[in-house]
């Protein structure tokens, strides 16, 4: 067994990671936009003010209600996807993925910035939102993109320490969107007396699992939309690729692969954090979860990914006790101003 | 496509006779483009120009809102060089880049050829590029010179002349490489019934050559890297391109550090000793110990390490002094100097404008000649007479005045030019040629080299910057031997 030691630099990491973060979220909100928009369809006139979880999800409530106003289907669409001042909307992450994988074509495969690079110009050459018999193309286009970008990866990309990282930004990432749209919608739609056993319960419930494109693989697992099955199907269920547990185990792979071969204790912060939520995940029970507070429940599994974030960015790409000099944006604008060609 | 409305209006056409017929080395060429529809060579050129821009094969555009990349144009209809010039050229190249590097050799220590009286010492210590902290430097192989792009240009006579020789940080190989690829891509049927010499075995070249240079301190397998000034540089495609074909890190200056007169760089386990730095930023901003203090690009204590030993420099600090458009007027001299034997290629005829002489010449036939600031490139600084307004050469004619050492002219060269494909037919363009020569064990050419073609009717500026385009250039084989060399 061989294998790939060379060197990785710790900005490559990083933009490597982000790159995949910004990928993973743009899909995300091309999907979120292309469920909601089919939910529509299915619910009457006064019910239909599906738009607001939405901008709830993407953490931008504040940015959205100053800028915007009232949610409406135009408006949130345009501030997810369209708008370049929102850093999380589509556009912004396909050009924030565009320029961190610019950053490390060397390290990438080529077929990878092909990818993204399209991805990008292809937004660039379409700023505004389509035709309304477009939307649903267009979005679930978006979403078949980065779904390519993962398959491209995962088939040309030496699984090297390089792509762990990329694989950690991802899994980070998805496991906290699948935990920000469990949060928000769960407690929408818990049951009222009003709405249980009607046809809009379930649509509500199909349409959460369809966030994350969870419908079918749910149905054949639970069967019958219980809000505990999908409570269970979306935190705790080993196998499927975006319960949180199955994404915070293959961040742990990935960053056991980062770190090295395996000792007796883990050697680094990062991983002394992870293991724990691992661990614990694996015997949690979804009705005491249920009991004990849902929403209290993923905020303490946020803060905790959070840690596990900083510590491993501080282990592997700031490492502070090694910079000898202060950084910053201003190179970024010597560069600009001096260098004239090379 | 129709080729009997081709005029070559009187200049030299690299694919057509003065009587405006093919060229035998371009005869199968025009033969395939013959037989294409209009249609079908306008596809290609659309689908080559679509490919560019996925594959981001892209340049930064300066003076423009920030992040501007655009493609580097690139026309279909190659450069074609038979086999027996193209060993002249590479003759030649050969004999000017080896003496090149014993000049600047010399210069940082004997300086014999300045006490021999060859070339004045004032110019040499006039010289911009000239780097006092590189006195007595001694880099591995005495190389100075590792990657040279020289500028040839072929006149209304004929002949092919060398324009600048381009020792510091040249550009533009990644576009050689690209524009074959893209050529094999679509345009397929051109290469039919010719044997083309390759150019893929150049990243390979470059690293071998990068690696011969190791300090011997270094390991076997020797870590090599890229050091870019950044994403925002307008060569970083360039830089970005070479590193992944060498499969080797690229580096900012952020990403290394010096401790002990040994370069590092911060990887995800910590400090990792580099031994060879192929770096693709300018002597000014390498390290702000020695050059330019303000410099946030460059490694503090860089300069010290090579002196040191530690870590070899690609190209050489310091090299830049024979880039002076002053001493490119010695060149002839120093090879007779150094190689004991009259020049291969010719130099263009230049006037030095701090003679007296050549000064008034200069001055009263600006209308002709072609100016130039004796330290630019790019196409920066420049006045060609014949296409200049009345204030323009009152401008140039100032600055010449106020400081002389830093001008020269050259007559305005009838560069050649190649059938251009221009809104779907063939015009003819100007251009020039920047082969591409590797200097470690040995002097290795690359065949071929970077065709720029002026887009605009009628524009000598072949820059990327004003309006340039780039073709492929083929090295036919040896039709005797049909092999490479």
């Amino acid at each position: 067994m061989k294998h790939d030691n060379r060197p990785l630099l710790s900005r490559v990491a990083d933009s490597i990671y982000w790159m995949a973060r910004y990928i993973e979220r743009a899909e995300n909100v091309a999907r979120y936009i292309g469920v909601t928009l089919q939910l529509q369809l299915d619910l009457p006139l006064a019910r239909a003010h599906q738009w607001q979880p939405l901008v709830d999800t993407s953490g931008d409530t504040e940015d959205f209600a100053e800028r915007y106003g009232d949610p409406t289907q135009a408006s949130v669409i345009e501030f997810l996807a369209y708008d370049s001042h929102n850093p999380n909307s589509i556009v912004s992450c396909l050009r924030s993925a565009r320029e961190n994988a610019r950053s490390v074509r060397e390290t990438i495969s080529f077929e990878m910035w092909a990818q993204i690079n399209s991805m990008y110009l292809n937004m660039q050459a379409h700023q505004s939102m389509p035709e309304p018999g477009r939307l649903l193309d267009t979005f679930r286009d978006m979403r078949l993109g980065c779904h390519s970008f993962q398959g491209i990866t995962d088939a040309t990309m030496t699984h090297n320490e390089a792509y762990h990282f990329l694989r950690l930004g991802r899994m980070l990432e998805r496991a906290d969107k699948t935990s920000r749209i469990l949060d928000v919608k769960y407690f929408m739609l818990l049951p009222s007396a009003r709405d249980v056993g009607t046809p809009y319960d379930d649509i509500h419930w199909a349409a959460v699992l369809k966030s994350v494109s969870g419908f079918q693989m749910y149905r054949q697992k639970y069967g019958r939309l219980t809000p505990r099955g999908v409570v269970d199907f979306l935190v705790l269920d080993t196998e499927f690729p975006r319960s949180m547990f199955h994404c915070i185990r293959e961040s742990s792979a990935s960053l056991r692969a980062i770190t090295g071969p395996p000792g007796d204790a883990p050697r680094f912060r990062s991983e002394q954090l992870l293991t724990p939520i691992c661990t614990q995940l694996e015997d949690a029970d979804v009705d005491l979860i249920i009991g004990s507070g849902l929403h209290e429940y993923l905020d303490k599994l946020q803060l905790a990914l959070n840690d596990v974030d900083i510590s491993f960015r501080e282990e592997f790409v700031t490492q502070s006790h090694l910079q000898t000099q202060s950084q910053s944006q201003s190179q970024f604008f010597v560069a600009t101003s001096t260098l004239r060609k090379s | 496509m129709r080729l009997d409305a081709y005029q070559t209006d009187g200049f030299y056409d690299e694919l057509f006779d003065e009587s405006g017929v093919p060229r035998p080395q371009a005869q199968l060429l025009l033969e395939t483009l013959q037989s294409l529809e209009d249609g079908q060579i306008l596809r290609c050129q659309q689908a080559a120009e679509r490919l560019l821009l996925e594959m981001g094969v892209t340049f930064n555009v300066y003076g423009d809102s920030a992040g501007t990349e655009r493609i580097f144009p690139f026309d279909l209809i190659p450069r074609i060089v038979p086999s027996a010039e193209w060993d002249w050229i590479e003759r030649g190249l050969r004999q000017r880049i080896h003496a090149l590097n014993e000049f600047i050799d010399d210069i940082y220590h004997d300086q014999k050829i300045l006490r021999d009286g060859i070339i004045p010492r004032e110019v040499v210590n006039s010289a911009v590029f000239y780097r006092p902290q590189c006195i007595g430097i001694n880099p591995p192989r005495r190389v100075w010179c590792h990657i040279t792009g020289t500028d040839l240009v072929r006149h209304g006579d004929g002949q092919i002349y060398v324009l600048e020789d381009n020792l510091r940080v040249p550009s533009g190989v990644s576009y050689v490489l690209e524009n074959r690829d893209l050529m094999k891509r679509t345009f397929p049927q051109v290469f039919h019934g010719l044997s083309v010499r390759p150019v893929d075995d150049y990243p390979g070249n470059l690293l071998a050559m990068l690696e011969s240079i190791a300090p011997e301190s270094a390991s076997d397998r020797p870590v090599v890297v890229v050091l870019t000034a950044g994403m925002y540089n307008s060569a970083y495609y360039e830089h970005s391109f070479l590193a992944q074909r060498m499969g080797i890190p690229l580096v900012e200056g952020r990403d290394l550090v010096v401790e002990d007169d040994t370069v590092f760089m911060r990887t995800t386990r910590g400090l990792r000793r580099v031994d060879v730095i192929y770096r693709r930023i300018d002597d000014d901003f390498l390290d702000p110990n020695e050059f330019r203090t303000d410099s946030l690009l460059g490694v503090a204590g860089l300069v010290q390490a090579y002196r040191a030993g530690k870590v070899a420099l690609a190209n050489a600090p310091g090299n830049g002094v024979a880039d002076d458009k002053v001493i490119y007027a010695y060149v002839p001299d120093m090879i007779r100097y150094y190689e004991g034997g009259d020049p291969i290629l010719q130099n263009v005829p230049t006037y030095l404008c701090w003679r007296d002489t050549d000064r008034q010449h200069v001055l009263g036939n600006l209308d002709k000649l072609v100016v130039k600031a004796a330290n630019e490139a790019g196409g920066y600084g420049m006045l060609v007479g014949p296409h200049s307004t009345a204030k323009q050469r009152e401008d140039f004619g100032d600055r010449i005045r106020a400081n002389p050492r830093n001008y020269i002219a050259q007559p305005t060269l009838a560069l050649s030019r190649v059938p251009t494909l221009i809104d779907g037919h063939m015009e003819g363009r100007h251009v020039d040629l920047r082969p591409y020569i590797l200097y470690g064990e040995d002097i290795r050419v690359l065949p071929g080299g970077l065709t720029r073609v002026a887009l605009r009717k009628g524009s000598l500026v072949v820059n990327s910057s004003q309006g340039g385009g780039s073709k492929d250039t083929w090295v036919l084989a040896d039709p005797a031997t049909g092999t490479h060399q």
